[in-house]
């Protein structure tokens, strides 16, 4: 009996699912998350996970693990010191950045720049230059360089060193050598090179990019390390830890350690990869996913059982130009803090959040302005009128008294402030589900909507009606479900090329040489973690644009379509995805930019999970009476516990579903149903 | 204004109450909206300037054409008063002429498009955006000729003219337009991004429509309006005071040998109303530096640096026009009389701003900013490859951002909303040259307790005989430091040639031949300073000494005295002190001397003869 492992390491919270690789069986555990050294909370979980299953830890195979340790290195500005080496010329690149402001007119007078990543005391030129054709302008000066490292390695503070020089994008040697160079001076640590990491045109996203992976690199590492290192004395020498990667596949511990600019999304993907398996099982292939936290929401777009990479990654200021499962975030969560500016008298809610400290009111944390938390608990959406197992304690006076801070303001009752604060915040996530549909040319009316996510569930339905995207779909275990998205995805790696040429100049042969190319590259990571040739999959993409446009499609073929169709099926390709975005396509003038070979590891299928045989009637899943506001009136709710639901079971709204880490809200009118998978399927009632 | 519409639905749109949640949420949706205009066009323009730079700007309006979501104010109703045809549902309105639109465009160069969203046969609002295009024709590549006496010889002038008829576009129109620029692909692309976006709005307007009424949607444009006249009227009166101030500042020179002009504004206010009368400033130019500024398009620079006082996520518009008075003389440099040339108006634009910061400054110091919005520095390379093609290469530079209450100004940074630097790599393989440094001016920066940001400096060598225009300002006068902040340096443009020989070329020029190997130092200005620099945090000053951003000997401007790379703490008292004393009190404005100084200063400092004193042509002098 084999069992593997999915961690999820959050800012609150730890979530652990262990899943028996024969049969499918689970087993959760959510334990609080060690922000210090984030492997305590992982041990800390595993122990009392396999404590409470009675399973021996020896007997798991395989760690699958999403984390947020690169993700808070950047957005807490803790990561490594790191010295950077540019072209000459272009010390400044991060302090000139894009030199954009963000705002409107004016937006300058308030902007306040971050400090860089890569501080200019500790950056360093080298006498070389690559030109646009990737031809050698000037030589490296080796002996200068020499010197600027040693006197760099002399401050003693640099932790980690970044290489990026001007077109490496084109022409890389000039950094392999600087790294050799480099490696002879700074014996002990890390160094990252972009025409490695990155080789993408634009230097100051190249440099950024390369910056960051230098910048999480030692933080990374040591934690990886640290961790695998437990892990192997707790479950033995076999132990096979993965981490997840932003784009949705898995890499193992030593490659994860390398690129770590690769994890910063991490965290989001394991949702959108656990909303993917338990939908897809029930037969939903095209969702739209929402995550809703206590600070932010996360939003995506999956079409058929995939979602959409982007080559691009956002974290707070910092954005590289890694590839990443196309999330977007919006500043609303269960913490953001409802106000209203005194002239306008307008009700404005988040992008500022009561975090974890003070919290929600709500939460007696010593929080007392109001949050949206707070004004579902003055809703009865939150019920703090039963104690349910495990949950927090809610003070439902505390709520009261912070949200009739917004009701004296806009001069209205308690319940009509709940409701307008819960209302912009489903308008504010409702623009974010906009953006990943509407506005990619997707009608969400064709989607079905997942709400996860410590606070998802309470929305799902009100964001359903707004969307129009049914059924609404709450998956098991909506707080834990990143680590069923860790523990059910699968290895894989990526290797890119810049390769700018007019479509009608290139041809199907040379595009072959390039691919095969990658494909090796790609593949080599796997193999060096023990997954034979035999056991990937390779696919390829291009990224096209009309000649001159900044925007471009990353086009997915096979080998076979292209030895066929030659490089018309990149045409006809784009030509569908660009009239879909923008509703118009070109004659002429297609663009390859870049091309990139995709290996994945083939796994099988997990069992789905066995379903009890009890079957308990509505009253008996039934825990309390209680009452909920909408649309400006009460209406008597019961309040159900999930634990207790069965396939087919029949709830209508209104409606509470309560369980260990999350409430779900089934609102007056609308209908919900247990599929045999164990979504809770939201749908208006006939 | 609507008998212009021809609409077959003409039930009025009634006001009904909308609940303050409604308001926020379409408010939302619209500003969204326009987000997504912004998006549409990036992704679809083809252009460096607008695609890589982001010099376009979008607008939503209520039908009676005042801006609900927008940055530069609505031109719809001085449009409409000028327009004689009548608009459908499917029309698309383009047009390029500052003098047929109220000054809505104030160049030919930036082409704009206009969609009247119709609902149900109704019309609902309007969609506008306008984008500045790579060519318009006329003398030059790039078509901002300095020294053009006339619009006429600035390129083609579009009057408002229907692109789309009944959702049809006017192809042959359309080309006989592309046939006058230099650059059609470029221009077609763009333009048709300018229209996806405009429709891209109006889709989204009939949404929100359809999604809350359109009673309701009409109604909470209004109350959109109207919170900005609310908003508006606290930040008047908190302000703008009534005892009446002067402010002036100049544009160095018209690019033909005269300068600088003045530009005069005073403001006071008389109950809630602001009121700003430019009285004083200089006739126009008989180059093209005159900027035809909107007097509805001031109120709204106006506003939009006032209003996040209040309320830092309002939706801005239109709502507080009949708050503010603006008077500008006709026949000035900023209300130039038809057939004025205009195309290089960016210098006095950018200027109004500066004008703006000291004029409200005097009232509240503490919350003033130094100058830096000082220009929008263009730089032009067009020729012929070695493949015999034509290359137009345009770029917009950016300066030093100003000393800011807030603290230092960012070095290199763009004052313009949403404008980017091109990449060089992108710069490198589409042009035939290359950029051998790009890194900010150590010390040009204004000192101050908060540093003004460091002017950029970029060196391009060329890599093909070609032709290059520049457009840039701040090369005589300073940007002033405020505050005890000292004035930023100035801008210097120095071509060093392959033949070895080096020459200063003046801040405005065209028609400049380049050789192969010449190398070109575009050097921008810096921000002035803010506050008193001998109150600056020694360790601020030893950070910007390590970091390059000021020398060990820039360093003592700020009074700080730095041995074997620590901060000297009792030469630094002393040398404080000593230079406190000689300054004596801290002025609210240091403008680096008087005009007269400057220009006496001026051939020793800058290499260049100082401008003459403007003389203006009779028949265009002011009464």
């Amino acid at each position: 009996m084999s069992y593997r492992l999915g961690v999820d390491v959050g800012g609150t919270f730890t979530d652990l699912l262990l899943i028996n690789e024969v049969n499918g069986q689970t087993h959760t555990a959510k334990v609080p998350s060690t922000p210090e050294d984030s492997s305590i909370g992982v041990l800390n979980g595993i122990d009392r996970i396999c404590r409470e299953s009675g399973i021996d830890p020896k007997k798991i195979s395989r760690v699958m693990h999403g984390t947020t340790v690169a993700t808070n290195a950047v957005l807490t500005g803790k990561g490594a010191k790191v010295g950077l080496v540019t072209t000459k010329g272009y010390k400044q690149v991060l302090q000139v950045a894009r030199s954009f402001c963000p705002g409107g007119l004016g937006g300058w007078v308030s902007f306040v720049k971050k400090p860089l990543l890569a501080p200019l005391e500790l950056t360093i030129e080298a006498d070389e230059r690559m030109g646009a054709n990737g031809e050698t302008v000037d030589t490296l000066d080796e002996a200068a360089l020499r010197a600027s490292l040693t006197t760099l390695k002399n401050t003693g503070q640099v932790e980690a060193l970044t290489i990026c020089f001007i077109n490496a994008y084109l022409n890389g040697a000039h950094e392999q050598r600087a790294k050799e160079v480099a490696a002879e001076i700074f014996t002990d640590i890390p160094i990252s090179i972009s025409s490695d990491l990155v080789p993408e045109m634009q230097e100051y996203e190249r440099t950024e990019t390369t910056v960051v992976n230098s910048y999480v690199r030692p933080e990374v590492a040591r934690y990886v390390e640290n961790l695998n290192r437990s892990l192997i004395t707790t479950m033995g020498e076999d132990l096979h830890l993965s981490i997840l990667r932003s784009d949705g596949g898995l890499a193992s511990a030593r490659a994860s350690a390398e690129s770590p600019v690769n994890l910063l999304m991490s965290g989001p993907a394991g949702g959108v990869s656990g909303a993917m398996h338990f939908c897809k099982k029930a037969g939903f292939n095209d969702i739209l996913t929402f995550d809703m936290g206590g600070t932010s929401t996360d939003v995506a777009l999956i079409q058929n059982a995939k979602a959409r990479v982007r080559r691009e990654t956002r974290v707070g200021d910092v954005t590289v130009r890694a590839p990443s499962v196309d999330v977007r975030t919006v500043g609303a969560g269960g913490g953001s803090l409802a106000f209203v500016p005194e002239l306008t008298k307008a009700l404005r809610v988040g992008p500022e959040s009561a975090g974890a400290k003070p919290g929600p009111a709500a939460y007696m944390k010593g929080g007392t302005e109001p949050t949206v938390c707070d004004a579902n608990v003055v809703l009865g959406y939150l019920p703090s009128n039963v104690q349910l197992g495990g949950a927090m304690a809610i003070d439902k006076d505390a709520a009261v008294a912070a949200v009739k801070k917004v009701a004296d303001a806009m001069d209205l009752t308690i319940e009509e402030a709940a409701e307008g604060i819960v209302k912009i915040a489903n308008e504010a996530m409702f623009g974010a589900l906009r953006l990943v549909s509407v506005e990619q040319g997707f009608d969400p009316r064709d989607f079905a909507l997942v709400g996860f996510g410590g606070a998802g569930p309470l929305h799902a339905n009100a964001l359903g009606i707004l969307t129009q995207a049914w059924p609404t779909i709450i998956p098991p275990g909506p707080g834990v479900l990143c680590a069923y998205g860790d523990a059910t995805t699968v290895v894989r790696d990526e290797a890119s090329k810049t390769f700018v040429k007019l479509l009608k100049d290139a041809s199907a042969v040379e595009l072959e040489t390039v691919l095969d190319e990658l494909k090796h590259k790609a593949s080599a990571t796997l193999i060096t973690d023990g997954i034979a040739l035999c056991d990937q999959k390779v696919t390829y993409q291009a990224d096209l644009r009309y000649t001159g446009q900044a925007f471009q499609l990353s086009i997915e073929f096979t080998l076979a379509e292209l030895q066929a169709q030659g490089v018309e099926v990149l045409k006809s390709q784009f030509d569908k995805e660009h009239t879909q975005l923008f509703t118009f396509a070109l004659e002429e003038g297609h663009e390859i930019v870049m091309v990139r070979a995709i290996a994945t590891a083939s796994s099988g299928e997990l069992p789905t999970m066995p379903q009890g045989s009890a079957v308990n009637t509505l009253d008996e899943c039934k825990l309390a009476d209680s009452q909920i506001y909408f649309e400006g009136q009460y209406h008597p709710t019961p309040i159900y516990d999930r634990n207790k639901m069965q396939t087919d079971l029949q709830i209508p709204g209104p409606a509470i579903v309560s369980e260990m880490d999350s409430t779900t809200v089934i609102l007056p009118g609308y209908h919900t149903k247990v599929d045999a998978v164990g979504n809770l399927l939201i749908n208006p009632a006939k | 204004m609507n008998n212009k519409i021809l609409q077959t639905n003409t039930s009025p749109l009634k006001r009904v109450e909308v609940d303050t949640v409604t308001v926020d949420i379409i408010e939302n949706a619209l500003s969204n909206a326009r987000e997504e205009m912004d998006a549409v066009l990036f992704r679809t323009a083809m252009s460096p300037g607008i695609r890589e730079q982001g010099d376009c700007f979008p607008m939503i309006a209520n039908k009676d054409g005042k801006m609900v979501v927008g940055q530069f104010g609505s031109f719809i109703h001085g449009f409409l008063e000028a327009y004689t045809g009548q608009l459908e549902e499917g029309d698309v309105i383009l047009t390029n002429d500052p003098y047929m639109t109220n000054a809505a465009v104030s160049h030919l160069p930036d082409w704009i498009v206009l969609v009247p969203i119709f609902k149900e046969s109704r019309h609902i609002a309007w969609s506008a955006m306008f984008g500045h295009m790579s060519d318009n024709g006329g003398m030059v590549p790039g078509s901002i000729p300095i020294k053009a006496e006339s619009i006429f010889q600035e390129g083609i002038r579009i009057p408002p003219t229907k692109l789309y008829k009944k959702g049809v576009l006017q192809s042959d129109l359309l080309d006989l337009i592309l046939h006058n620029v230099r650059t059609p692909q470029w221009n077609r692309f763009d333009l048709n991004a300018l229209v996806a976006a405009c429709n891209t709005a109006a889709k989204r307007c009939v949404e929100i429509s359809e999604r809350f009424g359109d009673d309701m949607f009409y109604s909470t444009m209004e109350i959109m309006l109207e919170r900005n006249h609310v908003a508006m009227e606290a930040i008047i009166n908190m302000l703008v005071p009534e005892e009446p101030r002067t402010f002036v500042d100049y544009v160095c020179d018209d690019g033909v040998g005269m300068g600088p002009y003045k530009i005069q504004c005073k403001m006071w206010r008389e109950g809630n109303r602001a009121i700003f009368d430019f009285e004083g400033t200089d006739p126009q130019a008989n180059s093209s530096i005159n900027f035809y500024l909107n007097e509805d398009m001031f109120k709204m620079f106006f506003g939009s640096f006032t209003i996040n006082l209040v309320d830092p996520q309002i939706v801005f518009n239109d709502g507080f026009y009949d708050l503010v008075d603006v008077h500008i003389p006709a026949g000035s440099l900023l209300k130039p009389n038809f057939p004025a040339a205009l195309s290089g108006r960016t210098h006095a634009l950018g200027r109004i701003f500066d004008v703006m910061g000291g004029l409200l400054g005097q009232g509240a110091p503490e919350a003033m900013n130094a100058a830096g919005f000082s220009d929008s520095p263009h730089l032009f390379y067009s020729g012929y490859d070695d493949k015999g093609e034509w290359f137009q290469l345009f770029q917009i530079g950016f300066g030093g951002i100003p000393g800011r209450p807030v603290g230092d100004g960012p070095d290199g940074h763009s004052l313009w909303p949403g404008f980017t630097n091109v990449p060089n790599e992108f710069i490198e393989a589409y042009f035939p040259l290359r950029v051998e440094k790009y890194e900010t001016i150590t010390d040009s920066g204004g000192a101050g307790k908060h540093r003004g940001g460091n002017g950029l400096s970029v060196a391009y060598r060329f890599l093909n005989d070609g032709n290059i225009a520049i457009h840039d300002e701040r090369w005589l006068t300073y940007p002033w430091g405020v505050n005890g902040g000292t004035p930023g340096q100035r801008s210097t443009k120095i071509l060093k040639r392959a033949d070895g020989t080096q020459q200063i070329l003046p801040a405005k020029c065209d028609g400049v031949a380049v050789k192969t190997g010449d190398l070109l130092y575009f050097n921008t200005w810096g921000g002035g300073g803010w506050g008193d620099p001998f109150l600056r945090d020694c360790n601020s000053v030893l950070d910007d000494v390590n970091r390059g951003l000021v020398s060990i000997e820039g360093a003592k401007r700020y009074g700080v005295v730095i041995v074997d790379g620590v901060v000297d703490a009792r030469q630094t008292t002393t040398l404080r002190a000593a230079l406190t004393e000689k300054r004596g009190e801290t002025q609210l404005f240091d403008f680096g001397g008087t005009i007269e100084e400057i220009k006496a200063r001026c051939l020793e400092e800058t290499g260049l003869p100082a401008p003459q004193t403007p003389s203006f042509l009779k028949s265009r002098a002011l009464k």
